[in-house]
């Protein structure tokens, strides 16, 4: 078990250094100069030059690899071009819009998919079943981001329940902030809730199969019982490591949401940061959604070998 | 499992709660909200060209020795009075008194002495560097005195120290000016909530606006929803012009249709065969419909430019007629010029005006036999390839420094117009400081560039201001990039 | 057939998609960049089924051309996936040791960057434009067939019928042609319809961001951005295209679930995503 871990993590390890060169160089490579884009058209040659040695662009790019690593590893942020701020600073502001919605979207769309999950798996083949399904087959084939629109359209311009876009902030109030949030959750969460449906049929149907469900229905255990108790129980494992990888996609994934909503998320963070060219801030973004898909990896693998040691010889 | 439920009904409780708190939200009238478009990266003026800076910062929390009027006037601000000597070299100023920066530091000479030799500095990264290119020193003679002396004579260095690249500001302060800006504005700084607003609050106790918040949203319908609900009570620059169709039915709102500086022009390589040719660019200047171009990308809302000058300016000269739309004649010219099947491309920076319009000029053209690849660039790559890199066949952008029509003088600038008569017009205007001579070389200027048709002219730019009735004092008109709330007030 | 509602209603779907996207080759009612400023946003009539839009232009035209444009997007990208990632799939299953590893340990880096992530940096590298998007989705997909052609490989490897291939002197390209292509064929084709259904929905996200297709050629995802500071005015623009695109992902993915019921009898698991 210690040297499956080992290995795991020395994977993580190779993973993650072999993404932070790639981001590395795909930066170098980005056309269009920093100093450009924050001085604009009237800056004189001197004055780029000196705004380029003030923010450290003038050293060579080793030194930056190297320094931007060594400030990770230590926990010393770097600053932003644009914003003149600490880099780790930007993003906690912007990840205490972009978690909450994640989680919402998340929750949302597990207490609607479990319950059709369970719901198609028991009546399999029938009415039920098929409506599930269509609905999940609808679910995965809109857009999520014209999801958001056309409910903008209904919600926020026709009806004018919700804000049509922005978020107030959570000192505005935590109602008014989570409110904010609703659509932007919701459009998130149908796509997640269609698939979940599908796997959430998939594993039930799987366990009701399975022997000790059989023998709990011969210990003349109710219909019910068995369903909730033991059915579910066993069908969340499966589900539960599809919840982790979403749940980091979902971070990533709103940026289109984001967009559609005009939130001040990680997404948004990321695709302003990229058409402004701060690359300090592109960089620790991308790594941090990339570091998140891969921890959590390590963590499913993990859990994996301990439940089944199949997997550890597996790889 | 118990964990789980818990979890989920502290949600759908918070869910419910948001529901019955989310709509109430009234504004007292002493506060004003305005929805602005950009979020400013950072909110020191003097070290970024950013027009969301000066929005936010210019006049409100910033001042300069001279600001710049509603209607594009050069007033008194820091300085309250100033005499310049009879060669034009020579600039004393009078500085107002008990003038004292928001840290509680007093305003003197010893400021204005730092803040110009800051941005004249080899080491500056003033964006308008070039704003003080013809000073030579700058000394305080006594704590309320300040004497600038140019090596040569500047006809608009009042204009340009009214600039928010110019502003004061304090040695103590300036380092941190980027995240906490200290100046001598009416409004102080509060606090900035990063990708949603900036806070300011007034220093006076008595101001008719006590706080000021601008709220960034990037997206037009959001500007518009906010303000139907109350959520923001002005936005000054509608980026979407259809969204202010929504207002002008509504009693509730004013509708400010302003001017602005910016000339919108599909801008041409003059360098670059067939390009060069002015008959290929006469015949694009023929094959733009400027009334479809405007109704079109800015529903209505523009006015038609023939030359690279506002029509709001006194020496403005009405050119417009000089190549009119007229498909056939641009085809004549066309094949007077020996060209055929001319294909060339059209960069496109981000902003709506541009790549609305870059749709509709491109399909003008093919009408004309001219087949224009549309090209959507970002500002990073625009700046390189188009403004740096000499890269490009046709571009659309706007100008919107004030009165730049002087950057067709300019050797190697992005569009490569290169002409001695025009160069002469300029250097008989800088060398001029009588207005009525100096309106009549402007329009002579204008007709030199109208007539080489250097580039498509299409429109000005309008401003398209919608704000709350009893909302008094906004500006209509935008001659600088300033959003100025200092005579701001309800009624 | 009968026993298949689903595939049959996406091969409907699918085909309709298709033939809309070969009629449009030939004919549409009108030029899809024909720009009228006075006959802007138009309800539908006799003129313009569909009405017009911001710009006059023919809506049932723009989508139309779409049909064409999310096809190409979808067939190429998803062959770049298939060919690269299948190839390598096949050469991980088949040289296994450090070729393998390899494989799986790039397939892990591609996958950790979002998808939506690498494609704003590549088309920022690149610059926005439907080429760019493109192989944004491909790169995206490679790992996703390489894992997938790697795992049915495997399974065939370990038949007996492949090492007894082996064993009458063939090479392991020669097994891996004779036995191990064919019968992950269908594995691959029904991987490759649900890929064709995420590359067209992702090259509406990316056009949507303004980074995918650019005008004035019509694409689904940026006629949705267009439309979203008009919809209240006129709500049509932004119904349209996103119901195109409901629909062709829905019959894609349709048609995907079908052939894997019929051609692949042993996967009639439940699907995943």
């Amino acid at each position: 078990m210690l040297i499956y871990i080992a290995r795991k993590a020395l994977i993580l390890l190779v993973t993650l250094a072999m993404a932070s060169l790639a981001i590395f160089v795909t930066l170098e490579i980005l056309p269009g100069d920093p100093a450009l884009l924050i001085l604009g058209i009237e800056a004189q040659d001197d004055t780029l030059a000196a705004l380029r040695a003030q923010v450290g662009l003038d050293r060579p790019p080793t030194v930056r690899y190297l320094a931007w690593i060594g400030g990770l590893v230590s926990g010393t942020s770097g600053i932003s071009h644009t914003y003149a701020v600490p880099v780790f600073e930007l993003i906690g502001e912007r990840l205490v819009v972009t978690i909450p919605l994640a989680l919402m979207a998340l929750v949302t769309s597990t207490l609607l998919a479990v319950p059709m999950g369970m719901l198609a798996a028991v009546r399999r083949g029938r009415w039920g079943d098929f409506g599930v399904m269509g609905f999940s087959q609808i679910g995965m084939a809109i857009p999520n981001f014209w999801f958001g629109i056309m409910a903008i359209l209904v919600f926020a311009v026709v009806l004018g329940w919700f804000p049509a876009a922005g978020f107030p902030g959570w000192e505005a109030g935590f109602g008014v902030a989570l409110w904010a949030l609703v659509l932007p959750a919701l459009s998130l969460a149908l796509p997640e809730a269609a698939i979940l449906a599908r796997v959430a049929r998939a594993s039930v149907l799987e366990t009701l199969g399975a022997d000790y469900v059989r023998t709990a229905h011969a210990k003349g255990l109710t219909r019910q019982r068995v369903l909730w108790g033991h059915v579910l129980r066993n069908a969340l494992i499966p589900m539960t490591t599809i919840l982790g990888l979403q749940f980091a996609f979902l971070l990533a994934g709103s940026i289109v949401i984001e967009s559609v909503f005009s939130l001040p998320g990680l997404g948004r963070l990321i695709f302003q940061a990229v058409s402004q060219r701060d690359l300090v801030v592109v960089r620790d973004v991308v790594m941090l959604l990339v570091a998140f898909v891969v921890v959590i990896n390590f963590l499913v693998d993990i859990a994996y070998g301990v439940i089944d040691p199949r997997a550890r010889r597996a790889g | 499992m118990n964990k789980l439920l818990l979890g989920t009904a502290v949600v759908v409780f918070l869910m419910i709660t948001g529901l019955t708190v989310g709509s109430a939200n009234a504004q007292s009238k002493n506060s004003l909200m305005i929805g602005v478009t950009l979020e400013p990266p950072h909110l020191d003026p003097t070290a970024g060209a950013a027009a969301a800076i000066d929005e936010t910062v210019y006049a409100n929390v910033f001042e300069g020795l001279t600001r710049i009027d509603q209607n594009g006037a050069i007033q008194p601000q820091l300085a309250e009075s100033w005499t310049v000597s009879d060669d034009g070299l020579v600039y004393t100023f009078n500085l107002k008194r008990d003038v004292t920066f928001h840290d509680g530091t007093s305003f003197e000479a010893s400021d204005v002495v730092f803040s110009f030799d800051r941005a004249r500095a080899g080491d500056s990264v003033n964006a308008q560097k070039a704003l003080f290119a013809a000073i030579e020193t700058v000394e305080a003679t006594d704590p309320m005195t300040v004497k600038v002396t140019l090596s040569r004579p500047e006809g608009s260095l009042l204009f340009n120290l009214g600039w928010g690249d110019a502003v004061i500001v304090a040695p103590e302060s300036a380092a941190t000016n980027k995240t906490s800006p200290v100046g001598t504005g009416p409004f102080k700084f509060s606090r900035w909530v990063k990708g949603d607003r900036v806070e300011l609050v007034a220093v006076a106790p008595d101001a008719p606006i006590q706080k000021a918040t601008f709220r960034f949203m990037s997206d037009p319908s959001a500007q518009v929803a906010a303000l139907k609900a109350g959520d923001i009570d002005a936005a000054t620059n509608l980026n979407a012009p259809e969204a202010v169709l929504a207002f002008q039915a509504d009693r509730n709102f004013e509708v400010a249709i302003g001017t602005t500086e910016g000339e919108t022009i599909l801008s041409i390589n003059n360098t670059r065969a067939p390009l060069d040719d002015v008959r290929v660019r006469r015949a694009i200047a023929h094959g733009i419909d400027r009334k479809a171009i405007i109704d079109g990308a800015m529903f209505g809302f523009g006015t038609p430019i023939g030359s690279h000058f506002a029509p709001h300016h006194p020496a403005y000269v009405d050119l417009t007629g000089t190549y009119p739309h007229d498909p056939a004649k641009a085809r004549a010219l066309l094949a007077e010029a020996g060209v055929t099947d001319l294909a060339v491309t059209l960069k496109l920076p981000p902003p709506a005006y541009a790549r609305r319009s870059g749709e509709i000029v491109a399909a003008q053209l093919k009408e004309v036999g001219i087949t224009v690849e549309i090209v959507p660039v970002e500002w990073a790559q625009w700046l390189e390839q188009v403004f740096r890199g000499d890269d490009f066949d046709l571009t659309i952008v706007s100008h919107t420094e004030p009165l730049d029509i002087g950057i067709y003088a300019r050797d190697k600038y992005y569009f490569n117009y290169d002409s001695p008569a025009f160069k002469a017009v300029i250097k008989r205007l800088n060398a001029t400081s009588d207005p009525a001579a100096r309106n009549a070389l402007l329009a002579v200027a204008q007709d030199i560039v109208a007539v080489d048709a250097v580039n498509g002219f299409m429109f000005q730019l309008a401003r398209l201001g919608v704000w709350r009735k009893g909302l008094k004092g906004m500006w209509r008109n935008a001659p600088v990039q300033a959003i100025d709330i200092t005579g701001v007030r309800w009624e | 057939m009968g026993r298949h509602p689903g595939f049959v209603l996406g091969l409907l779907l699918t085909g309709l998609l298709g033939l809309t996207a070969l009629i449009s080759l030939i004919w549409t009612p009108y030029a899809y960049d024909a720009i009228s400023v006075a006959e802007r946003m138009q309800g539908p009539s006799a003129a313009h089924w569909l009405g017009t839009d911001q710009f006059g232009r023919d809506i049932a035209t723009r989508l139309m051309v779409g049909a064409r444009n999310s096809i190409s997007v979808g067939v190429v990208a998803v062959s770049i996936g298939l060919v690269a990632g299948g190839l390598l799939g096949l050469l991980a299953a088949a040289r296994g040791g450090w070729v393998d590893e390899l494989v799986a340990r790039g397939s892990d880096v591609v996958f950790a960057f979002p998808a939506i992530v690498s494609a704003i940096l590549i088309t920022a590298l690149l610059g926005p434009g439907a080429v760019n998007a493109i192989i944004a989705i491909g790169i995206f997909n490679i790992p996703v067939f390489a894992r997938v052609t790697r795992g049915a490989a495997l399974q065939v490897w370990g038949m007996e019928y492949a090492r007894a291939g082996l064993a009458i002197g063939k090479s392991g390209l020669g097994v891996t042609r004779d036995h191990v292509l064919p019968n992950i064929l269908s594995v691959l084709i029904v991987q490759a319809t649900i890929q064709f259904a995420v590359a067209i929905l992702a090259e509406a996200a990316l056009a949507y961001l303004g980074l995918g297709t650019q005008p004035p050629a019509p694409s689904w995802g940026r006629m949705l951005f267009d439309a979203q500071t008009l919809m209240s005015i006129d709500p049509k623009l932004a119904i349209l295209p996103g119901l195109a695109i409901a629909l062709a992902v829905l019959g894609l993915n349709l048609l995907g679930d079908g052939l894997r019921d019929i051609l692949d009898p042993r996967l009639r698991t439940e699907p995943v995503g």
